[in-house]
């Protein structure tokens, strides 16, 4: 308990620390919600399906703690690179509480980013339907955060450097948001591009902050939940079994 | 202290280390010395449970570290070859950070940390970032962390690596001072004959993943007729280059370099 706890801390206190990724992390959630969402504004209400701000700022709070959570994960690799992950490696504390503590502080990260990015949207002209509901988004928003962190260890775990990280964004990451209806409606959309909708874990979480958000359900929250939960499970046991195989 | 039988490590179809055996004794200063791409690092990582071996034993103050990994890792601490801190903590962030990591009771942590940064020389400079740190600075503290939970070996892959020779100086006299005082046994490999010649007791040569001479560095020098240790390590190792393939580790120290604009 105390490793995970002081291991989470640790990437707290990296987050903090590092003031130009928390600013830059924030540069593509700010292009995509205001080029895309003043940009595409007027098509989308012409089309008769409302105000697009608020369709997509669930979008781009579930882009924002994707991309923050991939990225803690893959900071493994750096840690390896340069050695901090030998000293939690040699030290008397299972392997499995060393990835969760990891796992949390990079989750805890990319909710925190989320968060500053709905305060953003907010400021944007995106509005709440009912301000109660928002700890229930909170729930999702963290459940993203831990699956997608454990995602980004399990890959990080099988790679030695940094070769293959372009080939991990543009054929997992990318494809995982752009398909994920955070940016268009998943209803009418062709039966392909719906059944990768479908396939896509962050479907459901961009679903379940939108339900609770403006009240504009997909899946509904309780597919939703479901899913996402026991996605969640499942990354974390092959994100830890991943790690626990790691040789350095 | 540390004894070693039959040890085999392969990679495929490379052969690291093949059938070596040894034992380092409570107390003792042991150098572990070879050239590039020896078998040094690779027994060090088998003897800390990094690696597992392929066959053959390894007993760590009675532990098979293979077994019960972590009572074994509590008896040891060790300075690997390349830096392991966390350089956006401050020093002392990277001892607490051990400190909960080995459970070093609470009552004693500050006092410990304390007393340890105190003789490396680092507790004027406790709340610094370890990013400021110069590579001198950043080894006393990875040897101050790894005595942090009082272990009874230390291990040292190479730890003058890369420092001028006033902080080498400073760090043997230190290594020494421990090793007199706390009765702490010392596993160290080093390219510098000279220094190990002047801490180590006793000298374990290997080559192509064999030992191939051990003893004192006297008996090592009248074995070969040679007048110094790095005479005899010559003699015994030959003087061809052994040069090593850049892993994908070094290609990433050299890029951060380039980043960072550090030297």
């Amino acid at each position: 308990m105390n490793a995970i706890y002081i291991l989470w801390i640790r990437q707290l206190k990296r987050y903090v620390r590092s003031r130009a990724r928390v600013v830059g992390s924030l540069g593509q959630p700010l292009l995509f919600l205001l080029g895309l969402g003043f940009g595409l504004g007027p098509t989308f209400r012409r089309a008769g399906e409302g105000d697009y701000i608020q369709f997509l700022a669930p979008g781009v709070i579930g882009m924002t703690i994707l991309f923050t959570a991939i990225f803690s994960g893959i900071e493994l690799i750096w840690d390896r690179q340069f050695g901090f992950l030998k000293e939690t490696l040699v030290a008397p504390v299972s392997r499995t509480a060393i990835m969760f503590g990891r796992t949390l502080g990079g989750a805890t990260v990319a909710v925190f980013q989320g968060l500053i990015v709905l305060v953003i949207c907010l400021l944007a002209g995106f509005r709440v339907h009912d301000l109660r509901v928002i700890p229930v988004a909170f729930v999702f928003m963290i459940l993203i955060g831990i699956m997608f962190t454990a995602l980004g260890t399990a890959i990080a775990s099988t790679m030695a450097d940094f070769q293959g990280f372009q080939l991990v964004m543009n054929f997992l990451v990318m494809p995982i948001f752009f398909l994920s209806g955070a940016l268009f409606p998943l209803t009418n959309v062709p039966k392909v591009l719906g059944f990768l909708a479908a396939v896509d874990p962050l479907s459901y979480g961009v679903d379940g902050m939108r339900t609770s958000f403006i009240g504009i359900a997909h899946f509904g929250m309780a597919t939703d939940f479901a899913v996402l939960s026991i996605l969640t499970a499942v990354f974390l046991a092959i994100g830890s079994y991943m790690f626990s195989r790691i040789q350095l | 202290m540390i004894r070693v039988e039959q040890l085999v490590k392969t990679f495929g179809e490379v052969k690291a280390v093949r059938d070596i055996s040894f034992q380092v004794e409570q107390g003792e200063i042991f150098a572990f010395l070879g050239p590039n791409g020896a078998g040094k690092t690779t027994t060090i990582k088998m003897l800390t449970t990094l690696l597992k071996p392929t066959s053959g034993t390894v007993e760590l103050d009675g532990l098979d570290p293979t077994v019960s990994s972590n009572e074994a890792r509590k008896r040891f601490g060790i300075v690997f070859q390349d830096p392991s801190l966390d350089d956006q903590l401050t020093a002392y962030e990277n001892m607490g950070l051990h400190a909960a990591l080995y459970k070093v009771p609470r009552h004693v942590r500050r006092e410990r940390i304390e007393r340890l940064l105190k003789l490396f020389e680092l507790w004027d400079r406790r709340d610094d970032g370890v990013k400021q740190f110069s590579g001198g600075m950043r080894r006393r503290l990875e040897i101050a962390r790894s005595l942090l939970h009082t272990p009874k070996i230390i291990f040292l892959d190479e730890p003058t690596l890369g420092l001028d020779p006033q902080t080498r100086n400073q760090m043997w006299t230190l290594v020494k001072k421990l090793n007199q005082d706390e009765g702490v046994t010392v596993f160290l490999t080093t390219h510098y004959m000279e220094e190990a010649e002047r801490v180590a007791q006793r000298v374990a040569i290997i080559d192509h993943g064999q030992i191939i001479a051990q003893g004192t560095p006297q008996e090592l020098k009248l074995q070969t007729g040679t007048e110094s240790l790095e005479q005899a390590f010559l003699a015994l190792t030959g003087s061809a280059i052994r040069d090593e393939e850049a892993t994908a580790a070094d290609t990433m120290r050299a890029m951060a370099r380039i980043w960072s604009g550090r030297k």
